[in-house]
C-alpha cells in the first residue's frame, strides 16, 4: 500500500483544478470550456479522495460519488446546450453569444 | 510504491496540460481520456478501487462518449471525412497510446508485483462504501436520482428539435 503524503494528492489536485480553470479562461470554443470544466470537477474529487485516504473513511469517496453524478448530469444538460447553440448560431465559439436575445 | 503515484500524477498533469492546448477537439478529447485514465489509477494507488473503477466507466467511458457523440454530430459533410483520414493517421493517437502504455504498464506492475500492499491497511473497500452509503448517506442516494433526473429532463427538453417558428412569434 502506498503512503502518499497527503500534500503531494493535494497539490496534484491544485495543478489539475489551476490548469482547468486556465483552460476555461483562456479557450473560447464551447467544447473546450465544458471539457475544462469535467478537468476541475475531478481536481475536486482527487482532493476529496486524497483526505478519505488520509483519514480511511469511505466519507471521500461518497463525495466523489455525488461529483460524479453532478458532473453526469451536467455535462448531459451542457451538451444538449452545445447543440442548440450550434444550431442557432453555426459556430461553437462562445463570443457569438455576446448578445442574450436567442 | 510511492514511485507509481508520482508517475501517474506526471502523466494526467502533462496530458491534462495537452488536452486544454489542442487545436483539434478529437486529439483534445484523446489526451482528457488519458487524463482521467491516469487519475483512476491515482485513485487505485490511494486505496480507493471502487471509484477507481467508476472514474474509468464513468468519466473516461461514458461521458466522454458523450463527447464524442456531440463532436461527431458537429462535424458533418464532406469536410468530415477529409477530416477522419487524417484522424487515422498516425500522429493523432500516438502521443495518448504512449502515455496510456505508461498506465498500463503501471497498473500491471502493480498487480504482478508485491502482493504485500493488496490488502493494506488503508484500503477502503466498495463494501465500506456501501454501507456508508445506504447508512448514514442514504439522503445522497435520493440527492442523486433527482439530479439525474433533472439532468435527464433538462437534456431532452434543450436537445430536442425546434418545432417551425410561427407568424407572430421572434
Amino acid at each position: 500500500m502506498a503512503v502518499i503524503p497527503v500534500e503531494h494528492g493535494l497539490m496534484l489536485a491544485t495543478v489539475l483544478f489551476s490548469i482547468g480553470l486556465l483552460g476555461l479562461l483562456v479557450r473560447r470554443n464551447i467544447l473546450y470550456m465544458l471539457m475544462s470544466v469535467e478537468i476541475m470537477l475531478n481536481a475536486a474529487g482527487l482532493a476529496f479522495i486524497v483526505a478519505g485516504a488520509r483519514w480511511s473513511q469511505p466519507d471521500g469517496q461518497i463525495m466523489f460519488m455525488i461529483i460524479l453524478t453532478m458532473a453526469a448530469a451536467e455535462v448531459a444538460v451542457a451538451l444538449a446546450l452545445v447543440l442548440r447553440f450550434y444550431r442557432q448560431f453555426q459556430t461553437l465559439d462562445t463570443d457569438a453569444a455576446n448578445t442574450m436575445r436567442g | 510504491m510511492n514511485y507509481v503515484f508520482y508517475i501517474a500524477a506526471a502523466v494526467a498533469v502533462f496530458s491534462t496540460l495537452m488536452a486544454i492546448t489542442r487545436a483539434n477537439a478529437v486529439h483534445a478529447l484523446l489526451y482528457m481520456i488519458t487524463s482521467l485514465l491516469s487519475s483512476s489509477l491515482i485513485f487505485f494507488v490511494l486505496g480507493a478501487p471502487y471509484i477507481a473503477a467508476l472514474q474509468a466507466i464513468v468519466y473516461a467511458g461514458a461521458i466522454m462518449v458523450l463527447f464524442v457523440f456531440i463532436i461527431m454530430m458537429l462535424n458533418q459533410g464532406p469536410a468530415s471525412t477529409e477530416q477522419e483520414r487524417v484522424w487515422i493517421s498516425g500522429k493523432t493517437w500516438v502521443g495518448p497510446t504512449m502515455l496510456c502504455a505508461v498506465l498500463l504498464a503501471e497498473l500491471i506492475w502493480i498487480v504482478r508485483g508485491d502482493p504485500a500492499w493488496l490488502p493494506g491497511k488503508t484500503i477502503i473497500h466498495p463494501k465500506d462504501v456501501s454501507k456508508a452509503l445506504y447508512g448514514p448517506y442514504i439522503l445522497v442516494i435520493e440527492l442523486a436520482s433527482m439530479l439525474l433526473t433533472a439532468g435527464l429532463v433538462g437534456a431532452y427538453h434543450l436537445g430536442r428539435r425546434e418545432p417551425e417558428r410561427r407568424e407572430g412569434e421572434s
